[in-house]
């Protein structure tokens, strides 16, 4: 256990590496450079000027000296200053923001495994009566529209049609209901779909027709011995779940004007911001591996047959 | 859901595969509809969900292809005298910003949807399904190289990545197909590559290999017919996906440039305006929303179809 760990900790390391090396390439190998940016209002620079700026943030240098720079003060935790924010370093910008992207996450994560299992589950005890459909029927619609369209759907709905919830902002917790139910629609149908189609096969399995055949009770051979084993099998849909949240938070975010790393993001790679999206890009694919780590390892503690 | 039909039969089906059009002109014995397409085609008949998700995209398809003819007026022309007019007689979704008709610029926008959904599928299944076979048929350190090369390309959000190759290059249409292609093929490939290596040691490869076909004949005609139905299983998955995404890029602006309109820019465009006028934001999420649940349920219904198993 403890050396299956280390191996996937220092795999982390050229991962990110390839991940980091990817994500150059792309900002490199295309047209257009920060200096003349194609975003909008952007002002046109004079080509001494456009030399001087590339000298000044180092961008004159070929690009291995650059990558090279890049990685000696990534190591150190400095991502550099944002092209785009020129007063503020990208670790400023990331610990303010991200708190606020990780709350929303969590939250909507919460919801999301909590109604989810709540779902499957009861599709599954009710298989092919009205819970079940319910269940189906947000799975496919959560699942299949995107979270912009939901949250249009949503905001129509319980802002302008019932003014129930704010339509945007991050001030209060009322505030907080709709992205995060926006956020969760879609990993909790996919956890809805998974529980149940686990649980129904769970409940076909030899030990369950026993605990039948010694005159256990239905509640107690649901709870105890169906979910229990039925539950394995979704952790293993968590690591995704983290990706789908992730992504899924820029558009939410820039929907309901959530002061969290979304935003920036999309500024920063229609800016050419280059330090950011290097900072984004790397924190998010460390993240989400570390996510995908735990997940593999708690998927071993839950289930004693499988051995690293 | 349980299905009379005895799922042991389907692999057997799948190994013995069609015969080559042309090639055995022995008469064959088998009855009629017995093959694994016909039986996958009437279960999928019988599906109604499904039935509806498919009627549904052909319709779209219609849209898409005639929207020169269905269009009631131009797409791009703006009249300043009718802007953020109330859907009406006149306008049956209203007007946006500039004036122009919303119901045109939503017909306009499916041929965008429809032609980025399939035209990435078959980018990606031109890139993916030959790399995954060959790293898949020559193993070693063609397999080994490809593979790590996917590990990577999965530790990548899809998304994320999609955006950041969309904003270097820049919006438009045929950008998105580069994005969509470099991106896309590695689910594939991967796929593809798990099929052959599990198909290469059957006994009907095995059979055609000491019958002295070659390589490339083994490959077309043996072992990728057999490998099939996962690619086509994740290519009606995949159109939706490909749809999803260039609705999300156009959302955030990177996707198709205006004054093409695209229903994920018309979202969010107008997405601010929510609240005045409400018109111009909900019918291109309607129609968004629409879109995906057909290919949804068409896709459900193609899986379920094509292997009972799978379920």
């Amino acid at each position: 256990m403890l050396r299956y760990t280390v191996y996937r900790l220092l795999w982390l390391i050229p991962t990110l590496l390839a991940m980091a090396l990817v994500t150059f390439l792309v900002m490199h190998a295309t047209p257009g450079s920060p200096l003349d940016p194609v975003a909008e209002g952007a002002n046109p620079l004079s080509p001494e000027a456009q030399k001087n700026l590339a000298a000044v943030y180092g961008l004159d240098k070929p690009l291995w000296e650059q990558f090279a720079i890049f990685l000696a003060k990534a190591v150190r935790g400095d991502f550099g200053q944002s092209f785009v924010y020129k007063t503020r370093t990208v670790g400023e910008i990331l610990v303010e923001t991200l708190p606020v992207s990780l709350l929303l996450g969590s939250m909507a994560l919460a919801v999301a495994i909590a109604g989810g299992l709540a779902l499957g589950v009861l599709a599954a005890v009710y298989q092919n009566r009205s819970w079940d459909y319910v269940s189906v029927t947000l799975a496919t619609v959560g699942v299949s529209v995107p979270n912009f369209v939901l949250a249009v759907f949503l905001i129509v709905i319980f802002s302008l049609v019932l003014p129930l919830f704010p339509t945007g902002g991050w001030g209060s917790p009322r505030d907080w209901v709709l992205p995060t139910v926006t956020l969760a629609l879609a990993p909790l149908g996919i956890i809805a779909r998974f529980t149940r189609s686990s649980m129904l096969e769970v409940v076909r399995s030899d030990y369950i027709l026993t605990a039948r055949a010694k005159g256990l009770a239905e509640r107690p051979v649901v709870l105890k011995h169906v979910l229990k084993n039925a539950f394995i099998p979704v952790v293993t849909l968590l690591g995704p779940m983290f990706a789908a949240v992730g992504t899924g938070s820029f558009f939410v975010e820039s929907i309901f004007r959530v002061p969290g790393m979304g935003r920036f993001f999309v500024l920063s790679m229609t800016g050419r911001d280059y330090p950011m999206i290097m900072g984004v890009v790397l924190l998010y694919g460390a993240f989400l591996a570390i996510m995908n780590l735990i997940v593999d390892l708690l998927y071993g503690a839950l289930d004693p047959r499988i051995r690293y | 859901m349980a299905l009379s039909t005895p799922a042991s039969g389907t692999d057997v089906r799948m190994a013995g595969g069609p015969p080559p059009a042309g090639e055995l002109a022995l008469p064959r014995a088998a009855p009629r509809g017995s093959s694994l397409y016909r039986d996958a085609w009437r279960r999928l008949i019988k599906n109604r969900l499904a039935v509806a998700g498919g009627v549904t995209v052909v319709l779209l398809c219609l849209v898409a292809i005639f929207a020169d003819v269905l269009a009631p007026y131009s797409y791009t022309k703006a009249n300043f005298g009718k802007i953020y007019e109330f859907p009406s007689r006149e306008f049956p979704l209203g007007t946006d910003q500039l004036g122009r008709d919303v119901l045109s610029r939503m017909i306009y926008g499916a041929r965008v949807s429809m032609l980025v959904g399939l035209g990435a599928q078959v980018i990606i299944v031109m890139i993916g399904v030959p790399l995954g076979a060959l790293a898949g048929f020559l193993g070693g350190r063609v397999d080994m190289l490809l593979t790590r090369f996917i590990d990577v390309m999965y530790a990548f959000p899809r998304l994320l990545f999609v955006i950041l190759v969309m904003s270097m290059l820049g919006a438009g249409l045929v950008n998105i197909f580069i994005a969509l292609g470099l991106t896309g093929w590695v689910g594939i490939a991967r796929q593809t590559r798990a099929q052959v290596l599990t198909i290469k040691e059957k006994e009907f490869v095995e059979g055609a290999r000491a019958l002295g076909a070659g390589f490339w004949r083994i490959i077309t005609r043996h072992v990728l017919p057999s490998a099939l139905t996962p690619i086509v299983v994740s290519v009606t998955f995949g159109i939706p996906e490909a749809i999803f995404t260039e609705a999300a890029l156009s959302f955030i602006g990177v996707g198709i440039n205006p004054p093409t309109p695209s229903w994920g820019q018309m979202v969010g465009e107008n997405q601010q305006f929510l609240r005045s006028y409400w018109y111009l934001c909900v019918f291109p999420s309607i129609a968004i929303a629409i879109t995906m649940l057909s290919f949804t349920f068409l896709g459900d219904g193609v899986r379920d179809a094509l292997d009972p198993k799978m379920k």
